[in-house]
């Protein structure tokens, strides 16, 4: 495949063309979609950690002027199949609306349709709900314990999922390391928090017997579960995919609004507009972030090289189960991190409790993962007093061992971490940040470097979903493309799917004005409903790049194979003779040529010039399947996942303030290798984005709940999103090595950054206390469990002081 | 109530409920979309105008408390239907944004900086977008769009021999 | 998250806002709307009319009397922070106002309207209380004074009396000696309520020796509390780290202080004295910069 250097458009600066709507503010978010009779819908929620509802009583709603309808969680039951669960717990049912009981506070029980937004709040104040309260549980471990009330009685036990996966001669490794390490941390409940929350607006059309659906949707078969749901045939539900969807990172699944919505909308023949305000969002919107307790053990040698890892994951997925316990599946494509760890034990364990759902949260259970793994290789370092790098070094698996194979079943498709290390501490100037952290401490501060070292697994081979669900037997993970070049020469791409920013347009047309040597800026795309769709997975996974990628470029492929057969035809010469350049073909040895305007003209219009055989006009689909995986798990839960594998290491400097605990950033670089890139602007943006986005996991953001299972971080008063203050300038040290597995050696970003900041916080913010003798297990790490912890650890160094004078 | 307000240069008269936020008013009464609602507690500034050239959280003003004021909302900087002004054309040489749903409000913030000073340092960029929050970018690529308006504006100065 | 129904008033003088309010106990003033809007947003505030007092005349600007600084409690926070009066004459204020929320908030938000809603965590409460300054209370019965101190009984909650609307506030003005401010503050990001924040203002004499001094802990407890004790024990002496070390920590050692999600009681309590410290030298050495009072 083509090296960087020799390609036209990809990796050149480009700017983003979605760019110029959203700046002049002529972008069409959902709630700007009002389709004429719209009415407007609010959810009524649970007080309640867990309830029996025994009674609603709507009559006083329904009397007031403009209020349409009011429906509860037994109108769903009736006339809706429920939501799909991702895990095998058929008897953990779940509807838009709670059904005969709340599971957790702020559950939507009902929902009122009224003329307005307003009225329709006005109106579910008067909805009278008599509940009886239920003891409920929220502690992750506790509900483990086969002792625990089930948030789901009929499924029995709150357990989802409890997996145990030997790959390799785990026990024998740790009976024979010299060295063994144990350690505990936790990933503290949060999420990605989008600054729009998800709507959605269904119309359904009697008369075509047609649902529309506009929604902030980033969801492979969106319209699917919504048809399965409302027991519709598939083609009876368009989705509107040029909706511009305001951030996601994962979370905005909206299958239980859209169900809602779709179903308010059927009932009353008039366009529904769902629109969670924040409130709903946060305790009801389902779009919490893994929560998650890992028990670690490795051995190792004196060296430092790791020889085996067991892990025990148990994620407190909150009451209902959705995708959410799948997040511990993923990670298992990539289970050893990039180090050598010839053996692995794992453990993953999802349960119930009365907190609000999980959903995918950027990574998909990546982020944790890397924080705890890379928590251990710190601990290797420390235990044998070896420089923390070095250890990384020792285990790195090795630029000339690619494709390598870990023992999961996963095959890394290529890296050289060594470089991407060495190029990113060259670049900052290791030994100067060293010696600035030493001078910081000479001043009474606190100072710390962290590092994180770790893999972005890209292309979304969904193979976890078989391996921790072995009645789904899913191998396919598509992504298309449609290109069309019209009888006047423009060229068309369609895409067949939303975005939330992360450029899919520009990024179609640079790869498709790659292969056709034309500029990007010429070729249009589009979006087409989701009745008009080839299939697509939706950007999850860090897929696009990969996938869309790929899609386009055989797609366009095509268009230029096409034009290459007429002109050898025109021309009287093989096609082997030909040479296709800047939208032409011309026959070196007579020096003839044709252009694109003539060739596309003869496709369109001169049947009698084609080849024999070929087919008239110039429009070329193209459904590619994910490069790697083609197979079901093994019966040891062996599977290829992800096809490709970006790098990524952070090195932080961070200063603490011993009297008051907050940390400050002092210099951020990353070194980042995603292979190919396709436009450097977004892939800036990701990593960036990404970074912020972990700072906020590891220093600021909790969905914490009180004694009373409520959410206390009901609002962006008390769940802290970082400004741009608590974001430091970053840079990145950027590095190349292609992948072999796709059509350009691109790989994804999308969650780059993310995936390892919150491991080098707090590996920094360790480095700056070590001195006191302690050290942070626990995220996010707040500025006064710091401060609580430093204090105590200076006065007990003060008393041991005067004790041994 | 009926309220007359100045939005964009243009005067509108709206008939709104008291409760209205000046927000709902703009977005559906006056037809203006592109100022977005974040969290509706004045913490997010998605919601972000400008009042007589300040940048303030419009869903923390009434509509009703909106009248002789000078409203500015962000397709109040196109200079003309398919136009961008300096700092949204900054916006998109710089990639300020992915998903464009606090682009509107950070733009405004900036203007109003700009307005201020043409030779803002990064600190002061950094506080004047400080209460507009970003989930996408990590605000790196919004000062650089800043800067790089600061420095076009100058420059044009300097050419047309302005003060 | 829309506000229940309500009616809306625009009264044009003190005595017919004070009128409307005396008509309806369910009656609410709004000024700058920065924390009574989100309140009415999440309908935790459920009023059935809104008397909007931000452009009655007479409650907004700044006037120097001599012995005090008086600002309309309609004044518009970023207003106050761009005031030359207020930066020569309350000082304190001028170096708190920064960290009142963002600009966008101080643009609409008044001085009088984060002094009636009581936040234990607000800055300008913190400010009027350490300089224990003068509120002036307007009823449709009287005209009434009330001190900073005396005004904050528990977390928002206020001695204003029903139908009462806040005028003005008199900040104190420090005439003899050199003044100094330091102001420091404890938040998870800077536009945060504080969890702990320190004020005090100090006035040095020609030698250098502590003549007054003015001492306030938000964030910490339930209200914002002036200490008093810090005063007693420094007045007289140099300032010198060791004294106001021991001075702060007797102080805030029996501090009531608040366990929240953001901190915990032990935090507040410990970080109240470092910040009390710090605010205190800061303010000593900007004295000795040569700060003289006007």
């Amino acid at each position: 495949m083509a090296q960087p250097a020799s390609f036209k458009y990809v990796s050149r600066k480009r700017r983003v063309r979605e760019d110029r709507r959203f700046v002049s503010g002529q972008a069409t978010f959902v709630s700007d979609v009002t389709p004429a009779g719209t009415l407007h819908a609010a959810v009524v929620t649970s007080p309640y950690a867990c309830a029996r509802i025994a009674a609603i009583d709507a009559s006083e709603a329904l009397a007031m002027p403009g209020v349409h309808l009011v429906v509860g969680g037994q109108d769903l039951a009736a006339a809706t199949d429920p939501l799909l669960v991702g895990v095998d717990a058929p008897l953990v049912i779940r509807y838009p609306l709670a059904v005969d009981r709340a599971r957790y506070a702020g559950e939507w029980v009902a929902a009122v349709v009224a003329d307005s937004r307003a009225l329709a709040e006005d109106a579910r104040e008067k909805i009278r709900i008599d509940y009886e309260p239920l003891p409920f549980l929220l502690d992750g471990e506790a509900a483990y314990k086969a002792d625990s009330t089930p948030v789901h009685p009929d499924h029995g036990s709150n357990v989802l999922l409890d997996k145990r996966f030997v790959w390799g001669d785990v026990d024998e490794a740790f009976a024979a390391a010299p060295h063994k390490g144990a350690y505990r941390v936790k990933w503290g409940r949060s999420a990605t928090v989008p600054i729009e929350t998800f709507g959605v607006v269904a119309s359904w059309d009697p008369w075509r017997e047609m649902l529309d659906v506009w929604a902030s949707i980033q969801m492979p078969k969106f319209a699917d579960q919504i048809a399965r749901a409302l027991r519709m045939p598939l083609n009876g539900v368009r989705v509107h995919q040029d909706v511009d969807v305001g951030g996601s990172y994962g979370v905005k699944r909206g299958i239980k609004h859209a169900v809602l919505a779709g179903y308010l909308s059927r009932r009353l023949s008039r366009p529904v507009k769902l629109i969670e305000d924040r409130l709903e969002n946060m305790c009801g919107g389902d779009m919490h972030g893994p929560e998650r307790v890992f028990d670690v053990e490795l051995a190792f040698d004196g060296a430092g090289l790791v020889h085996a890892m067991r892990m025990r994951a148990l994620d407190n997925v909150g009451a209902y189960a959705g995708r959410s316990p799948l997040q511990l599946g993923k990670p298992v494509g990539s289970i050893v991190g990039p180090y050598r760890i010839g053996a692995v034990a794992y453990h993953a364990i999802a349960v119930t409790t009365n907190k609000t759902p999980q959903e995918a949260v950027r990574g998909f259970g990546q982020s944790p993962t890397n924080y705890a793994i890379e928590t251990g290789i710190d601990r290797v370092a420390e235990a044998l007093a070896l420089d923390r790098l070095e250890v990384r070094r020792r285990n790195f698996i090795r630029a000339e061992e690619f494709p390598y194979l870990i023992p999961s079943g996963t095959t890394y498709d290529s890296g050289d971490y060594h470089t991407v290390v060495a190029k990113t501490l060259d670049r900052l100037g290791w030994e100067a940040l060293v010696a600035e952290r030493d001078r910081l401490r000479t001043t009474g501060q606190l100072a710390g470097i962290g590092v994180a070292s770790c893999l972005e697994p890209s292309g979304g081979n969904s193979s976890f979903e078989p391996l921790l669900n072995t009645k789904n037997t899913t191998t396919t993970w598509m992504e298309s493309c449609r290109i069309m070049v019209d009888a006047l020469g423009a060229i068309t791409l369609t895409i067949h799917t939303t975005s939330s920013g992360q450029g899919h347009e520009t990024l179609a047309a640079t790869v498709a004005g790659e292969v056709l040597q034309i500029d990007p800026d010429r070729i249009r795309v589009v979006r087409a409903t989701s009745l008009e769709s080839l299939p697509s997975n939706s950007p999850v996974g860090s897929r696009m790049a990969i996938m869309l990628g790929g899609a386009v470029h055989h797609a366009a492929g095509q268009v230029r194979d096409k034009l290459i057969a007429i002109a050898a035809h025109r021309l009287g010469a093989p096609a082997s003779a030909l040479r296709y350049r800047d939208g032409g073909v011309e026959h070196p040895a007579s020096g003839r040529a044709m252009e694109w305007i003539d060739l596309a003209t003869i496709a369109h219009r001169h049947f009698h010039l084609l080849p024999p055989g070929m087919a008239p006009g110039l429009a070329f689909d193209h459904i590619l399947q994910v490069p790697t995986g083609l197979e079901l798990p093994t019966p040891d839960g062996r599977v290829q996942m992800y096809p490709c594998f970006s790098f990524e290491f952070h090195v932080v400097l961070v200063a603490i303030d011993p009297e008051i605990g907050k940390p400050q950033i002092r210099r951020y670089v990353i070194g980042h290798d995603c292979g190919t890139v396709i436009n450097p602007d977004i892939v800036r943006g990701m990593t960036l984005g990404g970074i912020a986005h972990g700072i906020g996991a590891a220093l600021l953001e909790e969905f914490a709940y009180d004694g009373e299972g409520q959410l206390v971080a009901q609002s962006f008063m008390d769940y802290l999103l970082p400004s741009a203050h608590e974001v430091p300038e970053v840079e990145i040290v950027h590095h190349v090595t292609p992948s072999p597995n796709t059509v350009l050696g691109q790989k994804g970003s999308g969650e780059s950054g993310y995936l390892g900041a919150p491991a080098a916080l707090s590996s920094a913010i360790n480095d700056a206390v070590r001195p006191l003798g302690i050290r942070f297990e626990v995220l996010p790490m707040r500025i006064s469990a710091i401060g609580d912890a430093i204090a105590e650890a200076v006065r007990r160094q003060e008393t041991s002081k005067g004790a041994s004078r | 109530m009926r309220v007359e307000l100045s939005v964009n240069g243009r005067t509108v008269a709206v008939d709104v409920e008291p409760r209205r936020t000046l927000l709902d008013c703009l977005r559906e009464d006056v037809g203006l979309d592109g100022t977005h609602a974040g969290c509706e507690h004045g913490v997010c500034g998605a919601c972000t105008i400008l009042l007589d050239g300040e940048p303030v959280r419009s869903c923390l003003m009434l509509a009703v408390q909106g009248d002789g004021h000078a409203i500015t909302t962000i397709e109040g900087l196109s200079p003309g239907p398919g136009e961008l002004s300096v700092l949204q054309d900054a916006f998109c040489e710089t990639h300020g944004l992915q998903c464009g749903y606090c682009t509107p409000g950070m733009i405004l913030a900036g203007q109003a900086l700009l307005a201020r000073t043409l030779s803002p340092s990064r600190a002061e960029i950094v506080e004047a977008i400080s209460g507009n929050i970003c989930r996408c970018t990590g605000y790196g690529q919004i000062v650089e769009a800043i800067a790089l308006a600061a420095q076009r504006l100058r420059a044009a100065n300097r050419k047309a021999g302005g003060a | 998250m829309k506000p229940v129904a309500f009616d809306y008033a625009r009264p044009t003088s003190v005595p017919e806002a004070c009128a409307l309010l005396a008509g309806d106990e369910n009656a609410r003033v709004l000024a700058g709307g920065q924390t009574l809007i989100p309140m009415l947003a999440m309908r935790l505030a459920r009023p059935s009319r809104l008397v909007d007092i931000a452009r009655i005349p007479e409650l907004s600007g700044t006037r120097d009397t001599g012995t005090h600084v008086v600002i309309g409690a309609a004044t518009r926070q970023a207003v106050a922070e761009r005031d030359p009066l207020v930066a020569r004459k309350a000082p304190l204020l001028a170096k708190a106002l920064p960290w009142v929320g963002h600009a966008p908030t101080r643009n609409r938000g008044t001085i009088g309207g984060s002094i009636a809603n009581g936040d234990p965590a607000a800055e300008i409460p913190l400010v009027a209380v350490t300089l224990d300054a003068a509120l002036v209370v307007e009823t449709i019965a009287e005209t009434s004074e009330l001190t900073a101190v005396d005004f904050y009984l528990g977390p928002m909650i206020t001695a204003l009396p029903e139908g009462g609307i806040l005028t003005s506030v008199r900040f104190p003005v420090w005439a003899d000696g050199r003044i100094g401010t330091g102001f420091h503050e404890v938040s998870a990001r800077k536009s945060d309520f504080a969890i702990v924040a320190a004020a005090a203002q100090v006035a040095l004499d020609a030698d250098g020796r502590c003549t007054a001094l003015a001492l306030g802990i938000g964030g910490a407890g339930d209200t914002p509390v002036r200490l008093d004790g810090v005063a007693q024990a420094l007045i007289g002496s140099r300032l010198e780290e060791e004294a106001v070390r021991e001075a702060v920590e007797a102080a805030t050692a029996e501090l009531e202080t608040a366990d929240d999600l953001h901190a915990s009681a032990a935090y507040r309590r410990r970080v109240a004295a470092t910040l009390a410290r710090r605010a205190i030298l800061d303010a000593r050495d900007e004295a000795a910069g040569g700060r003289h009072a006007r």
